[in-house]
């Protein structure tokens, strides 16, 4: 009888996910159990509120540990738990603008809020995956519950076409990226990232053609999720297509997810294959910020613009990656938790300005906001500002250290490409601004699609672009000591 | 491996009697076609339509309910088998596992997703 | 007697595939993506991965391909139309990309770089104490993450499901 060791495991280190899938399911119970006639099912909202933030006490409580569980396959260290946080208040943010828009929508579904709990599952799942096979998992529990919730205006034909482009193209990232996976599998024996640096570094197997190409398609995989051009087709039309809402949280969090896999995998598995993945990277970044930018000016649908703006800012992103230096590591973290603010924020507004079922909110629509309602018009400034980077908000601060890492690493055309980037980019940002304030309403705005909780979404937004654009020390300290474990 | 020979003559033998009577059948047999004998059987009834219809979507939330639990059920076999090593501490993980799709069940079930509308 | 059981099938499975997508019906397509995945599955019984090749069958070649007869009908594409290619251009570097690809894999194959790397169990152990229970033993213990992830997994499938496809909620 073949001896089997239980191994040891930590329960705590999973207790942040366990929080959230149990409260998925309740939210889900309490939906269907419930008489049908509950009808506001504000119930539901506070529910998933309530589960996000004990699972961020829950997460918080292991601050500063670092422990390996699950047969080595799971980390909980300061790193995923930055991604962790990240993933929180984007979900929860988002579940703050939700409330309002899914009932002014008709789908008030219980589901709605579940699989956005079940979405953050995976993607902490990704950012704590310490084995390719854990990463995989937590990428097709967030992928598949986005899918879905893309399509969730059922009765929508452009959300349902969204959904099926969606789904088509990420199964066959997906395709890739398990491919990838199998022949780095075939070529290391190991799917536990450092057991595979282990490999690498005893047989010195950078020339390992089976290798390179299993990192290569691996590269392709998450390149899709984080939208990196030339994989960025699907973006601009289901960005388009999906509620809202949905747009905020997919921008955000998968995105940040697959950073986090990414960063991990690249630097923990290939790390010594740095100059190998560099290149491709570099590419990417280049490509990614140039496409983004310049077809983002071409826009007149918000939600489009938004959408290539999204794509040029994981070629910012991606710049970091490539200068892969301390600095560009820990400027990632900050630039994600800067982009969670203002990408969610800048949502927020275009859900309260956009009526029912207008989906095709054109910049136009904006026209005179600054005079009708001068708070509103503040807040998407300020947004508008923090993405193409002006002082003092995060969107300059992020911007500012990439840029610096890359110089650091010695990529100074990278970074002057960048800059440049950033100046295109202000040309659209700013457009915004001044149909805001220079031209007469073309519209009625009321009424507003405003609540409560989506003020405090607003809020919230607002102090965190300003937070992190005055006072960036401090949360890129933290940045910097979450990247440690990297090295 | 060798206990897998009887499957493959079975299988080899299973195909060469199918290849053997259509090729034989298209050898020997009469062929005298008329539009009658080329119509779809539709119990004596001249056939309305093409048969080729579009199912309804209900079959397809069917299969896929299926799939899921067919899943699940596949993980059930080597669960069985190393349960003997595994003990309580399997017994358990199991019970969790089966726990979480129950709820799934019980969700399908509470939203209609087995009855035939 | 393995290789030559080998080839054949690899052959069956990749003649399978290439039918699989010239098809036009597609309904063809779908039986000849169930021949391509007995045939893999047979060469999961040449690999001793017994049960991974029976659930190969079980859920692939069985339930899963119900699924995409259920799709298909469900979509009731008309064969005489015939699909319009909507890029033409992209044929000529597809074709060139496929080729180079190809060749790219030739080589690696051919090449000494490639070592996998010798797994932790022998054959003879595996037969000893059997697949089923191995993989038991290590999926339920080592991999018990995953595992459970699946169920979560399969729960947001479920309500896909239910969302996407049903008619009244």
């Amino acid at each position: 009888m073949a001896n089997v060791s239980i191994m040891t495991f930590n329960i705590l280190s999973i207790l942040p996910i366990l929080t959230l899938a149990g409260f998925g399911m309740i939210v889900l119970l309490v939906d269907i159990l419930s008489s049908r006639k509950l009808g506001e099912k504000n119930l539901l909202a506070y529910l998933s509120l309530m589960g996000i933030i004990v699972a961020a006490i829950l997460a918080r409580n292991s601050t500063g540990t670092t422990l390996f569980s699950f047969n080595e396959s799971f980390a909980i260290d300061n790193y995923s738990l930055f991604f962790n946080f990240i993933f929180l208040l984007s979900t929860g943010l988002v579940i703050l603008i939700s409330h309002s828009y899914i009932k002014r929508e008709e789908i008030n579904h219980g589901e709605y809020y579940a699989l956005i709990l079940f979405s953050t599952i995976g993607m902490m799942l990704m950012a704590s995956g310490a084995d390719l096979l854990n990463i995989y998992i937590g990428l097709e529990v967030m992928s598949i519950s986005i899918y879905i919730l893309t399509g969730f205006k059922r009765s929508k034909l452009i959300s349902n076409e969204a959904s099926l482009k969606y789904f088509l193209l990420g199964a066959f990232a997906t395709g890739f990226l398990l491919y990838g996976i199998s022949l780095v599998y075939g070529s290391t024996g190991a799917i536990n990232l450092k057991q595979i640096a282990g490999f690498i570094a005893d047989k010195g197997s950078i020339s390992n053609p089976l290798l390179l190409m299993g990192m290569a398609l691996i590269i392709i995989g998450l390149g899709f999720k984080v939208a990196s051009v030339p994989f960025h087709a699907w973006v601009p039309d289901v960005y388009e297509g999906a509620p809202t809402t949905i747009t905020a949280f997919m921008s955000v969090g998968p995105k940040a997810a697959a950073f986090a896999a990414f960063l991990r995998i690249l630097m923990t598995a290939f790390g010594a294959t740095h100059y190998e993945w560099q290149k491709i990277i570099y590419i990417l970044a280049l490509l990614t910020m140039t496409v983004g930018n310049v077809v983002a000016i071409a826009q007149t649908n918000v939600k489009r613009m938004l959408a290539y703006s999204s794509i040029a800012h994981a070629g910012y992103l991606l710049i970091a990656l490539v200068a892969a230096n301390d600095m560009g590591m820990s400027s990632v973290l900050f630039y994600i938790l800067a982009y969670t603010f203002m990408n969610i924020g800048a949502l927020a507004i275009v859900i309260i300005v956009s009526q029912k079922g207008d989906e095709f909110i054109q910049i136009h629509d904006f026209a005179g906001l600054g005079f009708k309602h001068p708070g509103l018009a503040v807040a998407m400034s300020l947004f508008m500002l923090s993405m193409a980077g002006i002082p003092p908000t995060a969107g300059f601060v992020g911007k500012f250290y990439i840029f610096s890492a890359a110089i650091k690493s010695g990529y100074i055309g990278l970074a002057v490409i960048g800059v440049i980037n950033s100046v295109i980019s202000v040309f659209y940002y700013l457009r915004i601004m001044v149909i805001m304030y220079m031209k007469e309403p073309t519209r009625d705005f009321n009424p507003l699609t405003l609540s409560p909780l989506i003020v405090v979404a607003i809020v919230l937004s607002v102090i965190g672009t300003l937070h992190l654009g005055i006072f960036p020390s401090k949360i890129m300290e933290i940045a910097q000591q979450s990247i440690l474990i990297l090295k | 491996m060798v206990e897998y020979l009887p499957i493959l003559i079975l299988f080899i033998i299973a195909l060469g009697f199918a290849v053997t009577n259509v090729i034989l059948s298209a050898i020997f047999g009469t062929q005298k076609p008329t539009a009658e004998k080329l119509t779809p059987y539709e119990c004596g009834i001249d056939p309305v339509g093409s048969a080729h219809e579009r199912f309804s979507v209900k079959f397809y939330l069917i299969a896929m309910i299926f799939v899921i639990f067919d899943i699940e059920v596949v993980f059930l076999y080597p669960w069985a088998v190393a349960f003997q090593s595994l003990k309580l501490f399997g017994f358990i993980e199991m019970v969790i596992f089966i726990g979480i799709l129950f709820i799934c069940y019980l969700y399908i079930w509470k939203r209609g997703g087995l009855e035939w509308e | 007697m393995e290789a030559y059981i080998f080839y054949i099938m690899a052959a069956v499975s990749v003649t399978a595939a290439v039918y699989l997508i010239f098809e036009k019906n597609p309904v063809y397509s779908a039986l000849y993506l169930i021949l391509t995945l007995v045939s893999i599955a047979a060469l999961y019984i040449l690999l001793e991965a017994q049960f991974i090749a029976a659930v190969q069958i079980i859920v692939y070649a069985g339930a899963i391909m119900v699924l995409f007869l259920f799709v298909i009908m469900l979509l009731s594409l008309n064969i005489k139309e015939e699909l319009k290619d909507a890029i033409p251009f992209q044929k000529i570097p597809a074709l060139f990309m496929g080729i180079l690809l190809f060749s790219v894999l030739c080589i690696i194959l051919k090449s000494k770089f490639v070592q996998g790397k010798q797994g932790e169990y022998t054959s003879a152990y595996v037969a000893s104490v059997g697949n089923t229970k191995l993989i038991g033993n290590l999926l339920f213990t080592d991999y018990l993450l995953p595992f459970e992830i699946t169920s979560i997994l399969l729960f947001v499938a479920a309500i896909g499901a239910i969302m996407l496809a049903k008619r009244k909620l």
